[in-house]
């Protein structure tokens, strides 16, 4: 084993663990986006969910920043071929994502009468974010093919990550708010839970029919008794989790926790579901690892910040999210 | 001509240009905010929790739009410079690595606690918040300079089959420009923000604010920027010799010096003329350049005519240089006269307010035209005698790269509006509300209220001010 051979092993793992990791942290923070009710009496609604993600939603873009840089540091290869396929709905998330970056800062300093404008565009940015990662995750998945049979799955695809955001970020609002506000993320985050479900099975299904490596990869005896157990996992989760919103919110508060733990499971699941179909490629039946990979040299440099730096990070935020735990009603700004 | 080609260097000048206004801004207000927060630990007086307050919501507004237009960067070099990643990504790939790593999660996280955490948090915590932004942001300033800076003058390095890999990354992180342009950049941005800092509170005093909050930024901006425009000045120079002796092309059109001449005259106006190598309507002092560049009257500045087809091109590193220049002198002047006008305790005249208030976007000007001139400077080369410009680009169709500059247009002139018409909404608001409390957890309290979970509180206003 040298190290030309472990390091982009080492490198996929970091830049799948900060993918998992953004869709998880953004995922909540653009689900509430999606979710915020537009109705002029919700506004005390919008002012509390919007607090909600208040101090974090900086510091989970970052995390996207990461994920995208660590393809760019290791698999600079890759990085062009993915970025240069999907350059449309690239500028359209940039788009979206700085709509709503500035939205959530105006709104709270612009004249009264321009806050309404302001929370429609953090919404139709956070859709709009959503939607086209959505896309291209699909497009990622079709190894980037143009014929309308991909374009289709994309845009299912498109569909399926907008629930699973909207899911998470409900999951979110259940463990930070209270009163009719829990109750109505409760009905929010039962209706997305389902849609996600169909949208994973949808996805499920089509994969390894149009991907016949990724059949292969996955019926393959006597390993599909094995790996069969992420799909039920899964499914349980997702029937947990529903049964368990029927009966929230509890007395005391309780379980207000669990669903979103629940939904981090289930993103955790299928995340590795979708990298177990695809390892070792980095761009799906078109580049390996190894192929895309950079000089074993600059990524022995990276690495030994990374090891250093990462749980330095992981220590702050567990900081930052131990400082702000609670309902968010608490929540001024500054 | 709009080919691929020049729509992407057109797109990517027009998002760092949007992008750089507002860390230009940011890098050194960080620092302004933690002094106010520090002075009011240490004195108890409530009026530096007034600046704080005030200043700490325009750090917010601005922090935002420079993440995201930050984000749009990361993205720019694989959708639209491939080749740039492909040919020096063992150089770029780390050093845009441990700008994430080390600068970005530390100032995003800090930022959360710093704006929502001030009564949740020991009030030396919420300082030293604000002490990890400020240190995260130049440190994310160190890092880009670095790469910028190897772009320029590249070292450290050997080529394999046309790819770029690293000898030493000492060499490459500290090489012979980086710290000349660290230095320059991080004055520039100190002098932006002190002047963006002293014309708001202008602007609020010509309004009819009467609180020692605006009084006490404007002294500490007009202070500030009084110190620091002459010291740009001199590390300017120092850059200028570095420049001359490792990009003498750049240094060579910024001078517009078509032939190489002793006792060069520093041009103050001319325009040049790219086809028949020479300027028109030229007014200069003699020897002037050469005393500048080279420390001697008699100093030989080389012409861009001995660089062939190498040069970039003349006019705007011309034009660019003097805006600079000239922008940074008057900061100089403004600054020493609006010190003058408020030395002891005076209150400064009307006309001097007005003034500073029009120069409160000063700072963008010349930094604009700084960048300009240097990123232009470097042309036609990417990277210094590594990769030209025209074999980086993305072999994207013209059509989509116009539809996301036109994208990209729109929403920028829209939120520069929206971002200089939303200061002066919360400019004239600071003049008629006391909207800040001034109370805060002071030195030696307990966790405030953060045990919150269970019980109900009133729902309030949130994310409101």
């Amino acid at each position: 084993m040298n190290d030309a051979h472990w390091l982009p092993i080492i490198f996929v793992g970091l830049t799948g663990l900060a993918v998992v990791v953004y869709a998880i942290l953004d995922g909540y923070d653009l689900g509430v986006g999606i979710l915020l009710p537009m109705d002029s009496p919700a506004e005390p609604h919008r002012d509390t969910m919007i607090a909600s993600i208040g101090p974090f939603w900086d510091a989970n873009e970052t995390w996207l920043v990461l994920a995208i840089g660590l393809i760019l540091i290791a698999f600079p290869a890759a990085h062009s071929v993915i970025l240069t396929n999907l350059y449309l709905p690239v500028a359209v998330m940039l788009i979206g994502l700085i709509m709503r970056g500035v939205a959530f800062d105006f709104r709270a300093k612009a004249a009264i009468d321009h806050k309404l404008a302001w929370d429609r565009c953090f919404k139709f940015g956070s859709l709009l974010t959503t939607f086209s990662q959505g896309y291209m995750l699909g497009m990622y998945v079709m190894g980037f093919q143009t014929h309308w049979m991909s374009q289709l799955f994309a845009i299912l695809s498109a569909f399926g990550v907008t629930a699973a955001y909207s899911y998470i970020g409900g999951a979110w609002l259940i463990m930070k708010t209270e009163g009719a506000l829990q109750e109505k993320a409760v009905r929010w985050t039962r209706n997305s839970g389902r849609a996600t479900f169909a949208g994973v099975i949808a996805v499920s299904v089509v994969n390894p029919l149009v991907n016949p490596g990724v059949f292969n990869r996955w019926f393959d005896f006597p390993l599909v008794m094995f790996v069969l157990l992420i799909p039920a996992l899964c499914f349980f989760a997702f029937i947990f989790n529903d049964i368990l919103l029927a009966r929230l919110p509890k007395a005391k508060d309780r379980h207000c926790w669990l669903p979103f733990v629940m939904v981090i499971g289930i993103f955790v699941l299928c995340f590795s579901a979708l990298a177990f179909s695809f390892f070792p490629d980095i761009v799906p039946g078109q580049m390996t690892i190894w192929e895309a990979a950079s000089a074993p040299k600059s990524l022995m440099f990276i690495l030994w910040g990374a090891i250093v730096v990462i749980p330095v990070i992981l220590m702050y935020t567990a900081l930052s999210y131990k400082i702000f735990h609670g309902k968010a009603t608490e929540l001024h700004y500054h | 001509m709009l080919d691929t080609l020049m729509l992407s260097r057109m797109q990517f000048a027009a998002n760092i240009s949007f992008h750089i206004l507002f860390p230009t801004i940011t890098i050194a207000l960080c620092w302004f905010v933690f002094f106010f927060k520090l002075r009011f630990d240490q004195t108890d007086n409530p009026v530096w929790m007034r600046a704080y307050r005030f200043w700490v919501k325009v750090l917010a507004l601005t922090f935002a739009i420079g993440v995201v237009s930050g984000i749009t960067m990361s993205f720019q070099f694989g959708t639209n410079w491939p080749g740039f990643m492909e040919t020096v990504g063992n150089v770029a790939g780390p050093l845009l690595g441990y700008e994430v790593l080390t600068a970005f999660f530390l100032e995003a996280t800090f930022l959360g606690i710093m704006l929502f955490g001030m009564h949740r948090v020991p009030s030396k915590v919420h300082t030293f918040s604000a002490l990890m932004v400020a240190v995260g942001t130049t440190l994310s300033a160190f890092w880009i300079l670095a790469l910028n800076s190897w772009m320029q003058t590249p070292s450290g390095y050997t080529m394999i089959d046309g790819v770029v890999h690293v000898v030493s990354w000492w060499d490459v992180i500290f090489n012979p420009s980086f710290p000349y342009r660290l230095a320059h950049m991080l004055v520039a941005s100190g002098l932006t923000a002190a002047f963006f800092v002293a014309g708001i509170s202008a602007y609020r005093i010509l309004k009819g604010d009467t609180k020692k909050a605006p009084r006490l930024a404007l002294k500490a901006g007009l202070v500030i920027a009084a110190i620091l425009a002459p010291t740009q000045a001199l590390l300017g120079d120092f850059h200028g010799l570095n420049t001359l002796q490792h990009q003498p092309q750049k240094v060579a059109a910024m001078e517009a010096v078509w032939h190489t001449e002793k006792s060069a005259p520093l041009l103050l106006f001319a325009i040049p003329d790219e086809e028949n190598k020479t300027n028109h309507f030229e007014i200069g002092i003699p020897g002037l350049a050469s005393l500048i560049l080279t420390h001697d009257i008699d100093g030989e500045i080389k012409g861009l005519t001995e660089f062939g087809d190498n040069h970039p091109p003349v006019k705007p590193v011309f034009y660019g240089f003097r805006i600079m220049v000239g922008m940074g002198m008057l900061m100089w002047c403004v600054a020493w006269f609006g010190c003058y006008q408020v030395r002891g305790q005076r209150e400064a005249s009307p006309f001097a307010l007005k003034l500073i208030s029009w120069m409160t976007f000063s700072g963008w000007v010349a930094t604009l035209a700084g960048w300009y001139v240097t990123e232009t400077g470097r042309q036609p080369w990417l990277v210094t005698d590594v990769l030209l410009t025209a074999d980086a680009v993305t072999s994207t169709p013209a059509s989509h790269v116009g539809l996301s500059l036109a994208m990209y247009l729109i929403v920028y002139a829209f939120l520069l509006w929206a971002y200089i018409h939303t200061l002066r909404l919360m400019a004239r608001k600071s003049v008629t509300v006391e909207e800040f409390e001034t109370q805060s957890p002071t030195g030696d309290s307990t966790l405030s209220p953060t045990t919150i979970s269970g019980n109900s509180r009133p729902v309030n206003q949130g994310a409101n001010l």
